[in-house]
């Protein structure tokens, strides 16, 4: 199962290792991304959770949606807990006190969990090169708490705490850029994915969990409840975020950029900024303004993946 | 290590004692005066003599959430930590203990800013007395070797699995060198058997640790874990008489010095209770009934053995090594109090705080402690605390 785009999707795994019953929201995306990286992991995985939206949805006590051993512990520290025990089962193993097995050690968290209160852990953790993937579900804000800000919500975007107003356009920094980032941290892979791309995304996943060393997946994960849109149309923002290249798909191999998803029609920005309920306050001028940005940083995308 | 009987800084003890438990992860971030025991640990693996994982992590938060990963597999794990460093991973230090895993870590007691200070108190500890952690105080290097295989025993018992914290005090017992009595590894090894534990993090065996709680089921939660540090006591003195039967060693929950026939007491925890042996002797030979009474373990609180060491006493001079801000005094004096609240002819408690941020409490002090404290009793001037030695202007 090398490459599931080529093949067709019979050969995708057909157990649910995050199963249905959780209480996320209708068309939650994000629960979506997980059970595919879920898929692509398989069960021979432990999962340490950041507080967020998808611990509270997904381990109600005495419920579980998790099929996978699974840890939550504190919103910042899922890196280091997952590199925890990345590094007690690597002594366990060397040491013969348990059987030799390849085990997944992931990470996961959102936005705000991953580039925001974790940065310092998350930084941490890929430095150390433990042999773990570490996943961000990016819905470009706190959506848990109700909507506020993170330095992952897009300039232009209201939220409740960048709400636009007379003198305010909402969010009014750019995106932090978590995936140079990580790159910047020297580590063997880096991607991009969506889960309205659920093929390249468990191509990305499982190719993270082949390599050795630390690995850091930046998933785009549409949230209908925060983006204000209706809450079956999360695949199609999903895909509209895509192509329109506000959201490029990409991988970095051990520092080498490769573009692994070119669309055959770039879309208009615009495109995807309209029905959303975040945007709607934008005038044309601030549109235009959000146009120039996104092809100014895909064409650096693009020349970076020329470069090699 | 063979049996033998050498000189070393305590630190270095303590990181011979994690080598000998043969643990599996150490997982550290360096703080005075904690760092000679991770900095040993570390040459301790880089040198071959310890087949474990040395996890340098970027902060103190950090390194008990790697131990609470590597604990949550199953592995044995150590950290050691103080003042500011503790502060910074107190929000997952209440949480190794509600996940219930037998994490060990030395704290190294030292005060919390402001103003910055390395230097020793219990301010740090008493921080997070209320985390559900099994907390041992140890008076000297003997009890800080002994207490880590201790503190292991206790932790990874299968009724307790609890975490537990071997509190000793900054500088005044880190950065010593005492003769301290080794054990052989094969006795720790009996003393002390591999970890095995049931529902560690495993594919074969997958469960949800660690999950959300609704507010129908988190008082439950908090009951068991009251519960679980409240029944690890009669473990904590079954591990004690094992060590004594096999070193000759033995401790106590609460440890008297001249107590039987005396009048009034010291009450001390931490390396105090040394320095106050010497001023007890003295004040002896100049002909007062006093007695010295060890508080060393803190939680679970050992409210009988206390009750029977203070039966009968008139007076209690409680020694804090901390301020509990805007209440009625020091965090111990306010324990005992309370414990001996409706007692029957329950001993008057006279509160003083000394030795705040390393200032030096001698022998000399702690006679002027005792004889002063016993003149505010026989006055009934119990009011508040006294900070000992507090220059005026």
């Amino acid at each position: 199962m090398e490459k599931f785009s080529v093949f067709s999707s019979r050969l995708v795994e057909k157990a649910e290792f995050f199963t249905s019953g959780h209480r996320a929201c209708q068309g939650c995306a994000e629960a979506l991304a997980v059970r595919h990286v879920l898929k692509a992991l398989g069960r021979d995985t432990i999962v340490a959770m950041s507080t967020g939206c998808m611990e509270i949805i997904s381990s109600p006590l005495p419920t579980t949606a998790w099929k996978v051993p699974w840890i939550h512990v504190a919103f910042e520290n899922s890196s280091a807990v997952a590199s925890g025990c990345e590094s007690g089962m690597k002594a366990m193993m060397r040491k013969g006190k348990i059987p030799k097995k390849k085990i997944n050690f992931v990470g996961m968290g959102g936005d705000g969990a991953t580039a925001d209160i974790g940065m310092g852990q998350l930084s941490g953790a890929l430095e150390r090169g433990h042999d773990m993937i570490y996943v961000c579900y990016d819905n470009e804000a706190y959506m848990n708490t109700g909507i506020q800000r993170s330095s992952e919500t897009p300039w232009g975007a209201s939220t409740t705490t960048s709400p636009a107003g007379r003198k305010s356009i909402g969010q009014h920094t750019q995106k932090k850029d978590m995936p140079k980032i990580a790159v910047a941290h020297h580590i063997p892979y880096v991607a991009t994915a969506c889960s309205s791309f659920p093929f390249d995304l468990m191509e990305k996943v499982k190719k993270a969990s082949e390599i050795e060393g630390p690995a850091y997946v930046h998933v785009m994960s549409v949230c209908p409840t925060g983006w204000r849109i209706p809450t079956e149309e999360a695949i199609k923002y999903g895909r509209l975020i895509v192509d329109s290249c506000v959201f490029p798909l990409f991988e970095v191999v051990n520092g080498k950029y490769s573009m692994t998803y070119k669309p055959e029609k770039i879309l208009p920005v615009a495109e995807y900024i309209k029905g959303q309920g975040r945007f709607r306050h934008l005038t044309p001028q601030m549109i235009e303004e959000i146009q120039e940005h996104t092809t100014r940083e895909y064409e650096k995308i693009l020349k970076m993946c020329e470069e090699g | 290590m063979a049996k033998e009987r050498k000189g070393i800084e305590v630190s270095l003890a303590i990181s011979e004692a994690v080598c000998q438990a043969d643990v599996d992860v150490v997982s550290a971030y360096p703080i005075t005066p904690q760092t000679h025991i991770v900095e040993h640990l570390s040459e301790l693996v880089a040198d071959g003599h310890l087949d474990a994982e040395f996890v340098p992590v970027e902060s103190e938060h950090s390194a008990m959430s790697v131990c609470v990963g590597s604990s949550a597999v199953g592995a044995r794990s150590f950290t050691s930590t103080s003042s500011q460093g503790l502060a910074l991973m107190a929000e997952i230090f209440f949480i190794t203990s509600s996940l219930r895993l037998p994490v060990v870590m030395a704290l190294a007691n030292r005060s919390l800013s402001g103003p910055l200070s390395i230097w020793n108190d219990h301010t740090d500890t008493m921080m997070v007395r209320d985390a559900g952690w099994i907390h041992v105080f140890v008076d000297n290097g003997q009890e800080a070797y002994d207490h880590i295989f201790w503190a292991f025993r206790v932790a990874e018992d299968k009724g307790v699995r609890l975490p537990v914290a071997v509190n000793l005090d900054g500088f005044i017992m880190t950065h010593m060198i005492e003769p301290i009595d080794f054990e052989d590894t094969e006795l720790i090894k009996k003393y002390l058997p591999p970890h095995r534990m049931e529902g560690a993090l495993h594919p074969d065996n997958p469960l949800s640790m660690g999950c959300f709680a609704m507010p129908e089921m988190y008082t439950e939660t908090q009951a068991a874990r009251d519960h679980a540090l409240l029944n690890s006591y009669p473990v904590c003195l079954k591990a004690w008489d094992e060590w004594a039967a096999l070193t000759g060693r033995k401790y106590l929950p609460i440890e008297t010095y001249r107590t039987e026939d005396a009048e009034y007491c010291i009450v001390t925890m931490g390396s105090f209770g040394e320095t106050a042996m010497n001023a007890i002797d003295e004040l002896r030979a100049e002909g007062e009934k006093v007695g010295g009474i060890r508080i060393r373990l803190w939680r679970p609180f050992p409210f009988d053995d206390f009750f029977r060491a203070a039966a009968g006493k008139k007076y209690l001079i409680v020694l804090d090594r901390a301020i509990s801000f805007g209440g009625p005094g020091g965090p111990v004096a306010l324990e005992v109090r309370n414990a001996l609240y409706k007692k029957t002819k329950a001993p008057t408690v006279v509160d003083y705080v000394a030795g705040l941020a390393g200032r030096d409490v001698a022998v000399n002090d702690f006679k002027k402690i005792i004889l002063e404290g016993k003149a505010k009793a026989e006055k009934g001037k119990t009011k508040g605390y006294t900070l000992y030695g507090l220059r005026s202007s």
